[in-house]
Formats: structure tokens, C-alpha cells, sequence
């Protein structure tokens, strides 16, 4: 086989035309960048027919043209991914190839976007989302990373090799080198992003990389959200020593910096002594409490029913929690080996937990503010008066009006974790170095940077959209709950 | 005013005690410190060598005493080895002579002995902390003007499209962790790879003699992270100032849009920036322990890694004591510059 060139047979047609498009686009954003600092001040007019118009003129102008020029780049690029489809195979390069891979994810992307706008203003603030540009592309960029971990570790479906596969001859290769004559015939014909310094195909560790980070990122904030808000009700509604003494803890921990925090932590002679099986048995507990006494607090008063939904949701949880914490070889070996549902590779759980432990601090203190400006409110006096349980108030009365910063905090918070395990990846802790976590790919390809890049950049690339994307889905969460 | 700083400093005093004692108690947990003797002695030691190595050195008595000696507040041991040697904390491992002192913690000064870089610490920091100090210099000079410009810009027509633009880049420049940015700048700007390799991709003879091309990247790389946080607080303060009674009573009598950013908004509108500059300088921490490693500039962060992988225990204390004094200061300088800057704000 050949090996593959970029644009393949678009090199000539479409892509010269979107690179025209894309560049006359960007002279006509920092043009009116520049005349908007000149230009008369947005103005109002009202026309005969009743309608608004605003700011016409030369600006006006160049503001219609250049959201031509956006739907044109847009259509360009829907273009070039129908058209690389429709390709024999090899003819479309590297990106048509890669473009082809990921169709699985297209086609969810595009079925949540109809269905999502379809129905817009029956789906609450999730709806709304699809008011805003902004909101819309962060959507669209977390959601593809969410589809293709997914599909990649559901159904295995884009990656083109095993990413611990090495094929020899391969080793630092440029993108689109073709596998030598000679090996398995099943193989896919050629490494779309090159190969890394141990011959594997740096696509595939990629595409796989996700999988990893949309495990921990999101389960991670998760639990430091329960943490965080089961410790930080109380303390912003009762305040005082409690208040004082858990605000000092948390404080404490956000004074060490997060580096040498993981760097004592996530090492193999902590695993050995046995801390981090402690921290998770510390950790985990804290959904049992939270949900056990979200259902206590409300059903209290009626005990049959109190009894069932507790049974319904800690039993279950009960059961994870001891499959999580109880493995063998750890000094916590509490439950029976013929009852442990699953176990956790003791580098993962070391790193989990650190995660949650760094992060829960700071969403402590969010809650905590929160709590302590909710519990002025009539509806908290209210709730006091008709003889309300504290719990009852904390959980059913503070927190649902408090969900607005949380989710917006949430989404930002699991951006942050996806650039926390990227840092202890980054440095080599905790995941096995051949882990195809996107910091530990970093990692792998920075140490020869200078001489070959390209196996660094895709999953910086991959980790820097998806870190985006959240920034960018909680910006537009923010303004559209802002609005009402 | 007097009170509430002498309490800020109890405070203070009280947490870098707290963290010391957390880094000391895991860098002091067995595991760690059999890896420690098998890397000074010799890595084909039994277990029991290992023990009476321990032993002689003092690294077996109880976590109390040994944080204690190490903050000099208990007098240093005296250990008549196994081995027949007598050594002594303060003579440096080797027999106590007459004028030994009893005491020789950190309080004394006696920052302890670096096993990795076969120096005493108080000799090894200063020159680390030096070079991160050039490093930060620049940092700040680079990233606070920016920051500020961005953000005024952003924040002085609210929803405009000069807003719209310059907080997306704010936005991308606060997603981009410092290995991202870092790995994404030296592939582009220090390799042929695109054809514009124009900057040197280490920054090690930076430390030496500083140069544009050797230094540019290091800065941007920290900076740029910094900058989107720092600028996105300013444009939301810039925003709030804007819509101010005292800006519209300005408005209305006819004051032009430039003075009215100029006189009436700017110096009401940094006040909030000021406190999330010093804020992000712990944050900053992290950035030079990644941007150090990355392009293999000796500073302080360089440090951390080296004695964090090694198990160096009194650097690993000597560097969480440094770092531990820059967050909890600039924590109180914030606080206190906030109470300045602001008169609508007295501590009672």
C-alpha cells in the first residue's frame, strides 16, 4: 500500500476552498474587531412596520457577510465529510480516513442535535442550551468525545488497531504510513496518525485514551460533589465550630500544591502501606450518607415507605460500596471474595481517590456559600416554621434552589479533573505507563519531542477540545439559566 | 486591622505546621524510607541491613520525636550505632564534638541535608528559587498587562462583538493546561515540523543567560493559562462597574466614552483583579512545576520533581515549606489589599 497524503484527491478542490473561506472569515472577525472600537455605539431604529432593526452600514454589512461566510465553512466541512464516505478507500487521505472512522459518532452527534432542537422547549434548561451558539459547539464537542468513548469502549468500534499493539517497522513513523507487506492481512492498511516510539498506532491510543478519561473525569467529580455537598450544607447552615473546623480542613488541603499532593500520594510504597484503600473506604461512604439521608429526611413520617426506598437505593449501594473498597491483598479484606462484584486495579484507585480528594475542598466551599446565602430566604423561614427537620431543609429546600451554580461548577469541575489526571499522567503517577490515557500519551511523546512531534500533539489536541468543550457548554448554561 | 492580621498569621502558623506534618509523615511511612536506604546503601540490602541502616540514622524513632528534632524543638539524637559508629543529627551524621549544638531544626535554621543532591538544602533552594524567580518575573509581565487589556476591553460593552471574541479566547486559554499548551507551542515553534521553528525548545541555558529565544516559550506557556482566569474576573468586574449608577450620572452629563473608561470605570474595576492575581499565584505553582520539567529549566519546580521521585525527604520538607509560605501570603496580601483598595470594606 501507498502511504496516505493529508487531503488525499480534496487537496486540489475542497479543502483549498475552505482554507480560502476560513481565512477570508478570520480577516473579516479582527476587521470588525478593529472598526467596532471606531463605530457609533449599537442603536435601535425603529422601522414603519413596527419592526427593530439594528446598526446598519458598513459594519452592518460586513456582520451579514461574514455569517455567510460561517454557514459556508460549515457547509464545506458537512461536505467533505459526506463526499470522503461516499470515497473508495485511500482516496479521501488522512483526514477523509479519519473522517470515516468516526462515523458511528456523526451519526449520534446528528440524531441528539434534531431530536435535542426538535423538542427544545419542552426539555427545561437542557433545552435552552440550544439557544446559544456557544452552549451548541461546547455540546457538540463533549458529546462527541462522549459518543466516541462509547463506541470505542462498548462496541470497539473506531479504533483501527489494539493500542498496545506493535507492528515492527513502524516505530516514530509520520501519519498515513502504510503497515509493511508481510504482516497479518486483518490489520488495517495504515497507521492514520503515525506510529509512537514503541511502534503502536498513536489513532487507536487515542481514540482509546478517551474511554479512560470519560470513566474517571466524570465519576470522579461525582463523588467529590457528594463529598463536598454532604459536608458543605451543614457548615454554611449551621456555621460555627462545625463551620469553623471543617472550613480549616478544607483550607489545609487547598494550601498544598496539587503536584507535590500527587507526588506523595499516587506512589507504589503509598499503595503498599495500604492509605488509599482507607481514603476510598473515607470517600465512598459519603453517597450512602447523602442519599440515605435525602430519603430519611423527606419520608421519615411515613415508615413503611421511608423503609422501602431506603432498602431500594442502600442496598444496592451498600453492595458496591463493599465490592469497591474490600480487595484481595489490601489491608481492608472485609467482604467475602464470592461477594466482590468487581475490583479495582490499586493504580486506578489510588489515582480516583486522589482526584476526589483534591477536588472535593473546593466544591466544600461553593456549597457552603451557597448554603450560606439560601438560608436567609423566606422559603428556608417558612420551612423553620412549620416545624421542618434540618436535613429536610438542607437537602429538599437549599440545595434544589442551589442546582443552577452546581451544574454550571459540575461542568466546569469535570474539565478540571480531565486536566488533573492529565497532570499525573503528565508525570508518570499512578496509570501503568502503557496506558493510553491521554497524559500519559503526552508524557510518552514529549520525552522526544524535539525530534519527532507528532505522537505528542493528537491527544494534547484530544484533551484540549474536550477540556474546551466543557468550558465552553458551561458558559452557555450559565447565561441561558442567567436569563430567567 | 492589627488583630485581624495577627489572627490571619495564628492561622498561618498553624496550617504550615499541619501540612509540614502531613508531608512528613508520608515521606516518613516505612515503604518509602526502606526505598531510601536501599538507594543511599546499596540496592541488594536485607531486610535486615535495611533495619539497622534505619536505625543508625535515626529514621526508626517515633513520628513525634523526629518531626520534632526536625523543627528544633527537641534535641537531635545521639545514636551509638550497630555498626560502632556514633553519630549525631547535628554533627551531620558523623560523632558529636564538644561544641555540637543540642538542638539543630529548622528553627535553628538547619534546613537538613539533601540526599539526592549531596548538599545541604539551605544551599540548593536559593539558587532554585532564583531561577523560578526570573521565570515569574517575566510571567507576570507578560501575563498581567495582557490579562488586563483583554478583560477591560471585553468588559467595557457587555454582549458586544469585541466581548464575544476576546472572552472565547479567554475561554480557550483557561482550557489549556500548561502540558497541552506547552507540547502543542514546542511542536510548533521549535521543531521543523511546520516550517517555523523559530524559538529553542529547552530553556536550559536560560539559566545562565536569558534570551528571547531561549525564554519566550516558557513564559507564554504559563502566562497564557493565567491570563484567560485573570481576564475573564476583570471583564466581569469591568462589566459590573459599567452599569453603575455613578458611570450613567456620567453618561448623562455628556462625559465621552473613553473618559468615562478611563477616569471613572478603570479604578474601580481593578480592584477585584488585584485579589485573583494574588489568588492564581499558588496556581501559578503548579504551572512552573510542569513548565520547568518540560522544557528542563533547574528552578524550584524542577526541585520538587527531582525530590518528590526520589523520596528527598528534608528537600521534599524544605520545598513544602516554601511553597506552603507563597500560598498562605499571598492568601493574607489579598485579604489585606483587598480591605486597602476598598473602602467599603472595614474589618471590625
Amino acid at each position: 500500500m501507498e502511504p496516505l497524503s493529508w487531503t488525499g484527491s480534496f487537496g486540489s478542490t475542497l479543502i483549498p476552498a475552505l482554507v480560502i473561506a476560513a481565512a477570508v472569515f478570520l480577516a473579516g472577525v479582527i476587521l470588525q474587531l478593529i472598526m467596532g472600537f471606531f463605530a457609533p455605539e449599537v442603536k435601535l431604529q425603529a422601522n414603519a412596520d413596527g419592526t427593530l432593526q439594528s446598526r446598519g452600514g458598513l459594519i452592518g454589512q460586513l456582520e451579514r457577510l461574514n455569517g455567510q461566510i460561517f454557514s459556508l465553512i460549515v457547509l464545506l466541512l458537512a461536505a467533505i465529510i459526506v463526499v470522503s464516505w461516499f470515497m473508495p478507500y485511500g482516496k479521501a487521505g488522512i483526514l477523509g480516513e479519519i473522517i470515516k472512522r468516526f462515523l458511528p459518532v456523526w451519526i449520534a452527534l446528528i440524531v441528539t442535535f434534531l431530536l435535542s432542537i426538535t423538542f427544545k422547549r419542552k426539555l427545561g434548561l437542557y433545552g435552552k442550551l440550544f439557544d446559544s451558539t456557544i452552549g451548541m459547539i461546547g455540546f457538540a464537542l463533549v458529546m462527541f468525545w462522549v459518543f466516541t468513548s462509547i463506541f470505542v469502549g462498548v462496541f470497539d468500534m473506531i479504533a483501527t488497531h489494539d493500542p498496545l499493539q506493535q507492528i515492527s517497522g513502524l516505530k516514530n513513523k509520520t501519519p498515513g504510513i502504510s503497515v509493511p507487506d508481510g504482516q497479518d492481512a486483518d490489520f488495517f492498511p495504515h497507521y492514520l496518525l503515525g506510529g509512537d516510539n514503541l511502534a503502536r498506532d498513536i489513532f487507536s491510543r487515542m481514540v482509546h485514551g478517551s474511554v479512560i478519561v470519560m470513566i474517571i473525569a466524570p465519576l470522579a467529580t461525582v463523588f467529590a460533589f457528594m463529598v463536598g455537598i454532604t459536608l458543605g450544607l451543614p457548615a454554611g447552615y449551621y456555621g460555627g465550630k462545625l463551620d469553623t473546623i471543617l472550613s480549616f480542613l478544607a483550607n489545609l488541603i487547598l494550601a498544598f500544591p496539587v503536584i507535590l499532593l500527587f507526588y506523595l500520594l499516587v506512589t507504589p510504597e503509598i499503595v503498599e502501606t495500604g492509605l488509599p484503600n482507607y481514603m476510598a473506604a473515607f470517600l465512598f461512604i459519603f453517597p450512602l450518607i447523602f442519599f440515605g439521608v435525602l430519603i430519611n429526611s423527606r419520608y421519615k413520617t411515613q415508615g413503611s415507605k421511608n423503609t422501602l426506598y431506603l432498602a431500594l437505593i442502600l442496598i444496592p449501594l451498600a453492595f458496591i460500596y463493599l465490592s469497591a473498597i474490600s480487595e484481595p491483598n489490601s489491608p481492608l479484606q472485609i467482604w467475602p471474595a464470592a461477594l466482590d462484584l468487581f475490583s479495582i486495579n490499586s493504580g486506578i484507585l489510588v489515582v480516583f481517590v486522589s482526584v476526589v480528594f483534591v477536588n472535593s475542598p473546593t466544591v466544600f466551599r461553593i456549597v457552603r456559600g451557597l448554603a450560606l446565602d439560601i438560608k436567609t430566604r423566606d422559603y428556608v423561614a417558612a420551612a423553620q416554621t412549620r416545624g421542618e427537620g434540618t436535613w429536610y431543609i438542607m437537602l429538599w429546600e437549599i440545595l434544589p434552589n442551589a442546582r443552577g451554580p452546581l451544574i454550571v461548577d459540575f461542568c466546569l469541575r469535570i474539565g478540571y479533573t480531565t486536566i488533573l489526571l492529565g497532570t499525573l499522567g503528565f508525570f508518570g503517577l499512578g496509570l501503568p505507563p502503557e496506558s493510553p490515557d491521554w497524559g500519559s500519551t503526552i508524557n510518552e511523546g514529549r520525552k522526544l519531542l524535539l525530534i519527532y512531534a507528532h505522537p505528542a500533539l493528537p491527544p494534547a489536541m484530544a484533551l484540549l477540545s474536550l477540556v474546551l468543550g466543557l468550558n465552553l457548554l458551561a458558559d452557555g448554561l450559565r447565561e441561558e439559566s442567567l436569563k430567567d | 486591622m492589627g488583630l485581624f492580621i495577627l489572627r490571619r498569621l495564628g492561622v498561618m502558623l498553624l496550617t504550615a505546621l499541619c501540612l509540614t506534618f502531613i508531608v512528613f509523615w508520608l515521606t516518613n511511612l516505612y515503604p518509602k524510607l526502606e526505598v531510601l536506604a536501599k538507594t543511599q546503601g546499596n540496592f541488594r540490602m536485607s531486610d535486615e541491613a535495611v533495619v539497622s541502616y534505619l536505625d543508625n540514622r535515626g529514621y526508626t524513632q517515633s513520628l513525634p520525636t523526629k518531626y520534632g528534632q526536625w523543627l528544633g524543638v527537641v534535641p537531635g539524637y545521639v545514636i551509638d550505632g550497630s555498626d560502632g559508629e556514633t553519630r549525631a543529627k547535628c554533627a551531620g551524621n558523623v560523632a558529636p564534638t564538644e561544641d555540637t549544638p543540642r538542638f539543630c531544626g529548622i528553627i535553628q535554621g538547619n534546613w537538613g541535608f539533601s540526599t539526592v543532591a549531596k548538599d545541604d538544602v539551605a544551599n540548593v533552594l536559593p539558587v532554585r528559587l532564583g531561577n523560578t524567580g526570573k521565570l515569574m518575573f517575566w510571567v507576570m509581565a507578560v501575563m498581567v498587562p495582557g490579562a488586563l487589556i483583554i478583560g477591560v476591553l471585553a468588559g467595557m460593552r457587555e454582549g458586544s462583538r469585541t466581548d464575544r471574541s476576546l472572552s472565547t479566547v479567554s475561554i480557550v486559554a483557561t482550557a489549556t493546561p500548561e502540558y497541552v499548551s506547552g507540547v502543542i507551542l514546542i511542536a510548533v515553534f521549535a521543531t521543523p515540523l511546520f516550517g517555523m521553528q523559530y524559538f529553542k525548545g529547552t530553556a536550559t541555558s536560560a539559566m545562565d543567560d536569558i534570551t528571547f529565544n531561549n525564554f519566550f516559550l516558557p513564559v507564554i506557556t504559563i502566562a497564557l493559562y493565567g491570563m484567560g482566569y485573570i481576564a475573564r474576573m476583570t471583564r466581569a468586574s469591568m462589566t459590573e462597574v459599567m452599569t453603575a449608577q455613578y458611570v450613567r450620572t456620567a453618561r448623562l452629563k455628556g462625559v465621552s466614552f473613553p473618559n468615562i473608561v478611563m477616569k471613572h470605570a478603570l479604578r474601580n474595576a481593578l480592584i477585584a483583579p488585584f485579589t485573583v492575581i494574588m489568588l492564581q499565584v499558588p496556581w501559578l505553582l503548579n504551572g512552573v512545576v510542569i513548565v520547568e520539567t518540560l522544557f528542563n529549566y533547574k528552578g524550584f519546580g524542577w526541585e520538587l520533581v527531582r525530590a518528590a521521585s526520589n523520596n528527598d525527604i528534608e528537600m521534599l520538607l524544605g520545598v513544602s515549606v516554601i511553597s506552603v509560605i507563597v500560598v498562605l501570603t499571598t492568601q493574607l496580601i489579598s485579604d489585606i489589599g483587598y480591605v486597602f483598595l476598598n473602602p467599603r470594606i472595614r474589618i471590625s
